[in-house]
């Protein structure tokens, strides 16, 4: 672990700041990762990095419990990591293997785990909003506590259901919060050609409490993803967090010329001057949290971790075909 | 011997929708997680007065009246069927299942498959079917056919308030997603019912009557015209097996196909399209496994391939009767 010099802050706080930097770490290493075995055509289908929001999942997970649920989108690594899943299971999906989350079933964009709470994530633009609102409506029948979590791209407000899941979320005051991450490009279109008026009136209308933060502030996001997480629990109603971030690589690996929808100066001042992980390991050490050589070994512990996981995936064997049939009906 | 007539004696009758209502009262009383969903489900019970009296023995935490939100509702209860709940939800009107395919085909549908099998998805989807009731092309298909073609769904299609009540205590037990299609003609239709605890499973058809002639495959409301046409056809001497086959997905092939074998004539009858629909699926079942004991093609019967039209003369010409069914067996055994 991260040896910790001169504490200023309560123990348990620099706990979290220290376990939200590692996370984000972690996120940024497993899509490094997956962008080699992509581009070397070890991983077949599609991805989606999550690289430059990560503070988002991070910050909203890290203030959620286990047992709480959250779904998640196409681009949903860094959910699923963040909620507790294990590279090397995420992996092993990844190529398609059996030792996968879902033997291989669902892959990059289905990743899936009830251990975390992981409902699922959902290839479908807004596919989750109903499951999400749904876990919150039996978190409140069956009196567990629960709290759920909806992580969307901005490219889901353009999706009909999403206002028919609040508007229920409102009318039956579930404990349900909808973070939707705004990259600024839905697929190759920036959001405001799609996006009409304003993204947080568009929850407020119907009664949400509603919020944005700077998304590439881990601290600021865990913030106020607390305060709407306590107040989901304490039966206070559903809401709405906009997460203002940026996506650093294209759509999907092999979007590699981007120049006709945004332009690599744009890319190279989010990456230098709002990168989540520099900016909150500079914090870090100006405020004597960790020093470098602590963060230094985090990133080491880190690498080593992925390129084991890495190894496994590719290790492990393909699902036979005659498990093909398997798991359509339960 | 049909499992109606079995109780015929000793029970009660009660209509379709009744039935339907005691089942759902049943598994309610017997499962806390279960509730109900949908547009005036609760002081109305439905614009048929399906679910009248549960609102008050089952609360409002349980019978939950939500906005005209097809997709929003049918999405929830997707996530909370998935978390420990058995939600059944009610679409109002068949035609209105177009709303939800999302939810039901790209999320419930694949949610356990996708997931390794980690996930379940046990909900019902209560919903309408059939014509001839006067209400023109957009609250009168039978749109099942659009969700058997779907791996992880099943797909029921009661013929009787005793199947009603059966099959739908057996839906919801079900650990998948299950699509229950209710003929609202039949709603009024009466049966022997057990006042008892009794489920029917899914994919096992029943043998409405029993014959040598020819065998008349009939779903939903369609059992009750060929029951009719069966009737008719034995007065001219011809004696027609009706096999229901309950459940269009899981499909008790065996039992389609030692009927067609037995009578070796077949008409498959169903109120949904004719093209590409259950008729055309249930055809091939039994052209696979009866081909060389069958004398005669087989015959599918299903709705026009036209919009349903408003105009009574006009609607009426859409879908089988017993006269059409009688008219088409009689030619089938060469009469």
């Amino acid at each position: 672990m991260t040896t910790v010099t001169q504490p200023r802050a309560a123990s348990q706080e620099v706990d979290l700041w220290l376990r939200m930097y590692r996370q984000m770490v972690a996120i940024r290493q497993f899509e490094a990762q997956v962008n080699e075995l992509y581009t070397r055509a070890l991983m077949p289908g599609l991805a989606h990095l999550y690289i430059g929001e990560e503070a988002v999942a991070v910050g909203v997970c890290e203030a959620l419990d286990r047992t709480d649920y959250i779904t998640s989108t196409h681009r949903g690594h860094g959910h699923c990591l963040a909620k507790g899943a294990s590279p090397d299971r995420m992996f092993a999906e990844l190529l398609g293997k059996k030792a996968g989350y879902c033997k291989g079933k669902g892959g990059s964009m289905h990743i899936a785990d009830p251990a975390t709470g992981n409902l699922g994530a959902n290839a479908i633009v807004c596919g989750s909003a109903g499951i999400a609102t749904g876990a919150a409506f039996s978190a409140q029948h069956l009196g567990n506590g629960r709290v759920s979590v909806c992580f969307f791209g901005e490219g889901a407000l353009g999706q009909g259901v999403l206002y028919e899941e609040m508007n229920l979320a409102q009318l039956f005051k579930l404990p349900v919060i909808y973070v939707c991450e705004n990259n600024l490009y839905t697929e190759y279109t920036h959001y405001t050609e799609t996006t009409a008026g304003d993204i947080l009136m568009r929850a407020t209308a119907f009664g949400l409490e509603a919020a944005s933060v700077d998304g590439q502030d881990v601290r600021a996001v865990n913030g106020i993803a607390q305060r709407l997480v306590s107040r989901a629990r304490h039966g206070n109603g559903p809401s709405f967090l906009l997460c203002n971030t940026y996506r650093y690589h294209g759509h999907h690996v092999g979007d590699i010329n981007r120049e006709y929808y945004r332009s690599k100066q744009e890319e190279q001042k989010w990456k230098t001057e709002r990168d989540p992980i520099a900016n909150f390991r500079k914090w870090l050490i100006e405020q004597k949290i960790a020093d470098a050589a602590a963060l230094d070994r985090v990133q080491a512990e880190l690498e080593l971790e992925m390129k084991k996981a890495v190894d496994f995936a590719i290790a492990a064997p393909y699902p036979t075909a005659n498990e093909v049939g398997e798991d359509v009906y339960a | 011997m049909p499992e109606t007539r079995l109780h015929a004696q000793n029970d009660r009758e009660l209509t379709f929708a009744q039935a339907i209502r005691e089942a759902l009262a049943e598994e309610m009383r017997r499962d806390k997680t279960v509730c109900i969903m949908g547009e005036d489900v609760a002081e109305a019970g439905t614009p048929f007065k399906v679910l009248s009296g549960l609102l008050e023995e089952f609360g409002k935490d349980r019978v939950l009246d939500t906005p005209i939100s097809e997709a929003g509702f049918t999405g929830l209860a997707v996530g909370a069927a998935m978390t420990g709940m058995r939600p059944v939800v009610d679409i109002m009107f068949g035609d209105f299942v177009t709303l939800t395919m999302d939810q039901m085909v790209n999320q419930a549908a694949k949610v356990h498959y996708m997931s390794g099998g980690k996930w379940k998805v046990p909900m019902v989807m209560r919903t309408t079917m059939g014509a001839t009731r006067r209400s023109a092309a957009q609250h009168s298909q039978s749109l099942h056919a659009w969700f058997c073609h779907i791996p992880g769904l099943k797909v029921v299609l009661p013929s009787t308030p005793y199947d009603a009540k059966g099959l739908l205590k057996a839906a919801i037990r079900d650990e998948n997603p299950v699509v229950f299609f209710e003929d609202k003609m039949m709603y009024k239709l009466k049966g022997a019912v057990p006042a008892n605890d009794y489920t029917v499973p899914l994919g096992v058809a029943d043998v409405k009557r029993v014959g040598e002639d020819i065998t008349l495959v009939a779903t939903s409301s369609m059992v009750q015209v060929a029951l009719g046409a069966a009737t008719m056809l034995e007065e001219i001497g011809i004696s027609a097996e009706v096999v229901d086959p309950r459940t269009m997905w899981p499909l008790d092939e065996k039992t389609l196909i030692e009927s067609a074998k037995k009578t070796s004539r077949a008409i498959v009858l169903d109120e949904g399209y004719e093209r590409y629909g259950v008729t055309a699926e249930l055809a091939s079942v039994i052209a696979s496994g009866a081909f060389y004991d069958l004398d005669a093609p087989i015959k599918r019967m299903g709705a026009m391939h036209v919009p349903i039209p408003f105009s009574p003369p006009l609607e009426d010409a859409t879908v089988p009767t017993e006269q059409t069914v009688f008219e088409a067996a009689r030619a089938l055994c060469g009469r």
